[in-house]
């Protein structure tokens, strides 16, 4: 673009947008990013490199975009070596490259989802709070402002959101709990250990628009009353964690946070706590206990968290997902959330594709739609090629899926049904070279390892677990042992205290009810 | 001393401590009762003579739900609510005996019994033993496994010794030394099946910060925490 005055000068930077998210890294962006400065700099062009959040495609990332004729266009996957090229190819223009990918928006994999919490992820510099605030930010916080308690709480249980933590509890249900409890001091506390395998959304939105969850959890705070809130946030994610310390202090330097949040005469203040590094740190009770500097054991229910939790306090706790899925319900209202979704699941699921899967990545669709859809239409099927044999939905305390399960719904309840869960949205993919005996031993060692040890459906059952599977492999007593597994998964699922020990049958029990043929007697090879 | 200790128990272990709420009125297994406000379904069946299995739970302590051989059923509430931790509430309907409790409190057992020595369990007379007699088991079907049973018996207490192998890991110990006594001797170390009680930084009793006052033994269900003067020729696992 050289000017008139200028012959030979780009007018303007031209802005070229490479991911800072940790998966984009991880593949090589922030070489890429250097790259095409030095590049620029060889050419004498003008460019402007803007680190972004990821848009999740992370089959294509590095994912670079230039943004020609208010227009962004994308190229990926990219390497450092790519960049020459590129430059030859006019890609600041959007010139033809091998790589491109043609404008964003249209690609069908991000055209066909429903990002409603996800609305912003990846267009901008996620610190920076003008585009946050250009892009509708904010506008929930100053509508809830103006309502009172009860009327945001209103809202969101009209909304029908629910947890997306893996339980699946009405959020506005848990909040009203917590504005009817007696309590002077109540706390608003974020989920953020993310520890599902296969799961990254949470991760995602604190690198990628950080300011929702503070505005969410803001809203939250306003709702029941709230005047602290902390992010208790999973130590291996050193980048969101400095994300969001970061956004705390831009928010607080503009008024957004702090003792009189946007001029409306309440406090609400923010902090990141770094998790303790244990899966069973996510539960609810024991993320409380951590929280409290204690070590994360079980606590038993009732009394809720809503009633007494964070040092006995009123307490909501809510995973990411949910709370950055608050500044939109509150900004468009209950209605327009609602109206994505089905039945009791309403407004859409941010689902995560992973495991062995050609298009890995995150797609936020409304609910309702075949699981299916998700494995073959967004995620193309195996990334070896090879057919799939079983899909790893909701963590690793959930259901083995059957591909006879395909067609089911992602719907809360049609999942329950067939003894799946959707929990947190990860969709983990195995192809049919995948053991299933050794993914139901896999589950029992899992829980074994993870065990807080409190009760002892768990402590010893998971050990007792392993070891069955192990004489069901090598061929002692099979039938005796089968049985016996049904047994310990009954005992396991009926009396344990918390999820962990109540769940890490599920896996054991789909292996043995759609996988059988994989738990019998190996041949030694 | 430890006479004292024991003279704080009545005959009937109602579980958990004693309430003074409002009476609310409770069906156990068809037999009505009122008991405070606060209290458990626990203490409420042993009020209503029908007492529920119990491991982790005594009348001198704070519940704390972990040994899960307690469950019930609650009419209009899903799953099998352990009685210890749960409260009452109005004309709540509970049943503490049915087939699948039957099978449940079994499964649970037989997990005990899996890292429980073979050889201490005809004869005993502990709680531990007690409840195996009363859920009518003996044995198990898991065969040899991981196990504590090479863990060292710490006899340097001159009173009293505890065996780690015939520790099941109620808590009762840790939750009696704080809650009655007022020291912090005890706690539960590690994680998961390596979890083991712990006097001080994994010291011997004689080198804790233990006073030697007894309440961790009198709570003991399964005589791991036991007193030396029941073995006068000396302790040895049999
Ligand atoms: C073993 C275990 C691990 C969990 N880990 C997480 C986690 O990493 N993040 C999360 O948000 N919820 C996790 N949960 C669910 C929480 O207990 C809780 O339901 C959730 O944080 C509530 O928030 P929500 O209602 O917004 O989903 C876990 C639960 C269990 C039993
Ligand atoms: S189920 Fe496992 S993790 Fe949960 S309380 Fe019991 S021992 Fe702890
Ligand atoms: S020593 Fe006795 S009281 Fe203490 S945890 Fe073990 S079994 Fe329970
Ligand atoms: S007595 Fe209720 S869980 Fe142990």
């Amino acid at each position: 673009m050289p000017s008139a005055e200028n012959p030979g000068m780009p007018e303007v930077a031209c802005k070229v947008f490479v991911p800072r998210d940790t998966t984009a890294r991880s593949m090589g962006a922030d070489d890429v990013a250097a790259a095409i400065a030095v590049e620029a700099a060889r050419r004498g062009e003008s460019v402007t490199v803007v680190r972004n959040g990821s848009r999740g495609l992370y089959w294509l990332e590095p994912m670079i975009e230039v943004a020609s004729g208010g227009v962004r266009h994308a190229y990926g996957p990219v390497q450092g070596s790519d960049v020459p090229s590129l430059f030859d190819a006019g890609f600041l223009a959007a010139g033809e490259h091998g790589l491109g990918l043609g404008p964003t928006e249209e690609i069908p994999y991000l055209a066909r989802q429903s990002r409603l919490t996800f609305a912003r992820v990846g267009i901008t510099d996620p610190l920076l709070l003008e585009d946050y605030r250009a892009l509708g930010g904010y506008e929930g916080l100053a509508k809830a402002i103006r309502l009172s308690r009860e009327e945001i709480v209103d809202i969101v249980t009209e909304s029908g959101l629910r947890g997306r933590g893996g339980a699946a509890f009405p959020t506005g249900i848990k909040w009203r709990t917590v504005l009817n409890a007696e309590g002077s001091q109540k706390y608003v506390t974020c989920n953020a250990d993310e520890g599902d395998s296969g799961t990254f959304a949470d991760r995602m939105v604190m690198e990628s628009d950080p300011f929702v969850v503070i505005e969410g959890m803001t809203i939250a705070g306003l709702a029941v009353g709230a005047t602290m809130g902390y992010i208790y946030l999973r130590a291996e994610y050193p980048l969101a964690i400095r994300i969001m310390n970061e956004a705390i202090e831009i928010a607080e330097a503009a008024g957004l946070l702090g003792d009189d949040v946007m001029d409306s005469g309440q406090a609400f203040h923010l902090e990141v706590r770094e998790a303790a590094g244990a899966y069973i740190c996510g539960e609810e009770t024991s993320m409380l206990e951590s929280l409290e500097g204690k070590r994360g054991m079980i606590r038993y229910r009732p009394p809720l968290p809503a009633i007494k939790g964070l040092f006995g306090a009123p307490t909501i706790v809510n995973n990411v997902i949910t709370l950055a899925s608050v500044p939109i319900i509150l900004a468009e209202g209950a209605e327009y959330y609602r109206d994505y979704g089905t039945g009791r699941s309403r407004g859409t699921l941010t689902v995560q594709l992973a495991g062995n899967i050609k298009r890995g990545g995150l797609v936020e669709i409304g609910f309702g739609r075949p699981l299916r859809e998700l494995l073959e239409d967004f995620g193309g099927g195996t990334a070896t090629g090879r057919p799939i044999r079983a899909v790893q939905a909701g963590g690793p305390l959930g259901a083995y899926i059957h591909p006879s399960q395909f067609d089911a719904p992602l719907d809360y309840e049609a999942f329950a049904e067939f003894g799946g869960m959707i929990g947190h949205g990860g969709l983990v993919v195995f192809d049919d070279t995948v053991d299933m005996g050794e993914q139901a031993r896999f589950a029992m060692e899992f829980c074994a390892i993870e065990s807080c040890g409190k009760c002892t459906p768990c402590r010893i059952g998971a050990v007792r677990g392993v070891e069955v599977i192990d004489r069901i492999l090598s061929g002692v007593d099979e039938s005796d042992n089968l049985l016996l597994l049904r047994d310990l998964c009954d005992t396991m699922v009926a009396g344990s205290l918390c999820a962990l020990g109540g769940m890490a049958p599920f896996p054991v029990i789909s292996v043995l009810d759609h996988f059988s043929e994989d738990l019998r007697a190996r041949k030694i090879q | 001393m430890w006479t004292e200790v024991r003279g704080l128990r009545d005959d009937i272990d109602y579980g958990t401590p004693p309430r003074d709420g409002e009476p609310v009125p409770v069906t156990v297994d068809g037999v009505g009762v009122t008991v405070p406000e606060g209290s458990s379904v626990m203490l409420a069946a042993a009020e209503a003579g029908c007492p529920v299995p119990k491991l982790c739970a005594t009348d001198t302590l704070e519940s704390f739900g972990s040994c899960r051989v307690c469950l019930v059923e609650i009419e209009g509430q899903r799953g099998y609510p352990a009685s210890c931790t749960t409260l009452v509430a109005p004309d709540m309907v509970v049943t503490t005996q049915s087939k699948k409790l039957t099978k449940l409190r079994k499964g649970v057992m037989e997990l005990y019994l899996s890292d429980f020595p073979e050889s201490e369990i005809p004869g005993g007379w502990s709680e531990f033993h007690e409840t195996l007699e009363a859920i009518g088991l003996n044995g198990h079907r898991y065969g040899e496994g991981r196990n504590h049973f090479d863990l060292r018996v710490d006899d340097s207490n001159p009173y009293f010794l505890f065996d780690p192998a015939k520790c099941i890991v109620c808590s009762r110990c840790v939750r009696a030394c704080e809650e009655i006594q007022g020291t912090f001797a005890l706690t539960i170390q590690a994680r998961g099946f390596e979890s083991k009680v712990a006097a001080s930084q994994d010291e011997t009793f004689m080198e804790s910060e233990c006073v030697s006052c007894g309440a961790c033994v009198q709570a003991c269900p399964s005589h791991a925490l036991v007193e030396k003067s029941l073995f006068p020729g000396g302790y040895e696992r049999a």
